[in-house]
């Protein structure tokens, strides 16, 4: 099966916002001055591959131009540029594994092989059911809760060939994992215990008043 | 050791509530009206005073880049933007300020927007953190329902809007005018300079782009003095940063000290020390993938900050270490951030869009030694042709990283050419 034939929006298939997305396409626009709506084309080229099965069609492409009165080249600039953006069918579990340099030195050959096997695919593949499409990205800058894997909206951090293989299960019997430290800590804080803020209030630290040192 | 009552984020793990009460009880908003009254000069005068130096990477001072915006708002209005495009490997620190101190960064850019003439700030913040741009929206809002932005903005009369745009996965919108082009609605490819955002930014208008850290430590800095921040760190180094530390060391961390702190104590106290103890270090990034790395001897007594590093060639950037052990493939590794480069060059200039490729296929090599001796001395050459013949630092920061590798590890990139050649006479006798 091919990546073209994955996903259920076909590639001709027409596009336009649903109500809720035009209301948001809206409130986009607000936020830049009159006239500068061009600025909201990122904006509304992610609502449009949200709405659009995470992918950006040429229907999609056309129809954001139109909506903001921008030649169908420039919104296509964009799209092409900018990495997020998919321009074909994508799983729908999208499973970016970083292999940077942090990550690397943290494991993440070892995690990107058990993607690999647990999904039977490899990098820019979907698999045949449509369920996942597995990428490697740059870093996500997360390095301190190295190796690092964003499923879709969330970060998966601190995995090791256990955690990720568990979070691949639960994935594909239709669960969400839960994302973040997958080695219980709450951020980027040392796993050993706080070396700074345990002062008298705790990790809150102090309240100080204007002026006052 | 800095102490706990001179850290300004004293929330950055998110044990307590991010929110504005949470906020407000480690004091923030306390009568942001009275720091904005002191008015814009007095402001930037501390600012300047404080030493601060912009946390992004390239360190220039706070307070002059601030002067730099036009001293009266003429018919151009004038633009703040915080730049929240983290992508440097190997940091980590803007995001948790979005996730768990939010409310540092809004004060911050209402009191810089009052110290450039700026009604507007956009928060570039890149489009992988989802959940940090959810995080930030939500303290934004409840920063416009309590008044303390918005319409005269904490009763101080001044108006003060706050907006964030996503981006969409380009490492080179960290860079400040492809930041700019992109929020345009562009590709985001740097600008040429002059003419300085300061005067031509964001839509023609004069616009200063200060990276979130750079903005987040401001009111601290007005409440508490600019001495007080100066009387930490070094001279023209000064006052408290966030480090995040990363790779191979027993506890990644991300930590808030003092600027100066030496690397080795940074290490050892904070992150739990080098896997393996200290004698299988090997070398250090100090800075993010763009610095170039520093081995173990240096590592023994070099200071984290900006002048330190420099002196050591390297340089303090983004301030996020990655340690490396001796098990680590120094070369493989650098091959790596040359891979990296290559991504993200924006294809602009063609020294970076042809020499990042080059590079990196060079380096793989390397990592296997098929190459010949002068292919080395080439390699060189070639980083110094890429350096500084670009429009952005983009083309340095490429070039940097192989060139400490060169500096410091070249008899191990030579041994595998050695032995690459002569297991190829072998196998041909």
């Amino acid at each position: 099966m091919s990546t073209a034939d994955v996903g259920t929006a076909a590639a001709n298939e027409p596009f336009s916002f649903s109500a809720e997305n035009i209301d948001r396409a809206e409130a986009v626009i607000a936020k830049y001055p009159d006239g500068r709506q061009q600025s909201a084309v990122m904006a509304l080229l992610d609502l449009a591959q949200r709405q659009n099965d995470g992918w950006l069609s040429q229907p999609a492409l056309e129809y954001v131009a139109g909506f903001l009165s921008m030649p169908v080249i420039r919104v296509a600039e964009v799209a092409t540029f900018y990495t997020m953006y998919n321009r074909a069918p994508i799983g729908r579990h999208h499973v970016q594994v970083c292999t940077n340099l942090s990550c690397w030195l943290r494991g993440s050959d070892e995690i990107v092989a058990v993607c690999r096997e647990k999904l039977g695919i490899g990098f820019g593949e979907t698999s045949a059911d449509g369920g996942f499409t597995l990428s490697e990205v740059e870093c996500l800058c997360a390095c301190v809760n190295a190796p690092i894997v964003q499923i879709d909206d969330d970060f998966y951090e601190d995995l090791t060939v256990e955690s990720m293989r568990t979070i691949l299960d639960e994935l594909q019997a239709g669960q969400t994992p839960k994302p973040g430290s997958q080695i219980g800590r709450t951020s980027c804080e040392p796993i050993g215990g706080l070396t700074t803020l345990t002062g008298g209030d705790g990790p809150r630290g102090d309240v100080r008043s204007t002026g006052e040192s | 050791m800095l102490r706990d009552q001179d850290r300004i984020f004293t929330n950055i793990y998110g044990f307590a509530d991010g929110g504005l009460d949470g906020a407000r009880q480690r004091g923030d908003w306390d009568d942001p009206g009275a720091l904005i009254a002191r008015g814009r000069t007095v402001i930037v005068d501390e600012v300047r005073k404080s030493g601060l130096r912009g946390r992004g990477g390239a360190g220039f001072v706070t307070g002059l880049k601030w002067s730099f915006m036009p001293k009266e708002v003429g018919t151009r209005p004038h633009y703040l933007v915080v730049n929240a495009d983290e992508g440097e490997p190997g940091t980590c620190k803007d995001r948790e300020i979005l996730r768990h101190e939010p409310h540092k960064l809004i004060e911050g850019s209402l009191i810089a927007g009052v110290a450039m003439g700026a009604h507007a700030c956009y928060v570039y913040i890149r489009g992988e953190f989802y959940r940090e741009t959810e995080a930030l929206q939500r303290a934004i809002d409840e920063a416009y329902a309590a008044g303390l932005i918005g319409k005269d903005a904490a009763g101080s009369g001044w108006d003060f809007d706050m907006y964030i745009h996503r981006g969409a996965g380009a490492y080179i919108c960290g860079e400040e005018t492809a930041l700019l082009e992109s929020i345009e609605g562009r590709k985001g490819q740097p600008r040429l300079k002059p003419p300085f955002p300061a005067n031509v930014g964001l839509w023609g208008c004069p616009t200063t782009v200060n990276n979130v850290e750079t903005i987040a430590v401001v009111p601290t800095i007005l409440r508490r003095g600019g001495d007080w921040f100066a009387g930490l760190g070094r001279p023209k180094n000064t006052g408290t940063k966030l480090f995040n530390i990363s790779g191979h060391v027993n506890q990644p961390c991300t930590v808030e000290e003092e600027m100066g702190i030496p690397l080795k104590d940074l290490i050892e106290r904070h992150a739990g020390g080098v896997r393996g103890g200290w004698n299988n270090l090997l070398a250090v990034i100090p800075g993010g993938a763009s610095v170039p790395l520093i081995p173990k001897s240096v590592c023994e007594t070099v200071r984290m900050d900006f002048d330190s590093l420099q002196q050591a060639k390297s340089g303090l950037g983004t301030a996020g270490l990655m340690v490396m052990d001796k098990s680590t493939d120094i070369v493989k590794a650098i091959a790596r951030l040359s891979k990296f480069y290559k991504h993200e060059s924006c294809g602009q200039c063609t020294p970076c869009r042809e020499g990042t490729g080059w590079m990196w296929r060079m380096m793989e090599r390397l990592t296997v030694g098929r190459a010949s001796f002068e292919e080395i001395d080439l390699l060189e050459q070639v980083t110094k042709q890429v350096e500084g013949h670009t429009i952005c630092a983009f083309g340095d920061a490429a070039a940097w990283p192989i060139q400490g590798l060169l500096r410091h590890f070249r008899p191990e990139v030579e041994r595998r050419v050695r032995e690459s050649q002569s297991a190829g006479a072998r196998a041909a006798a």
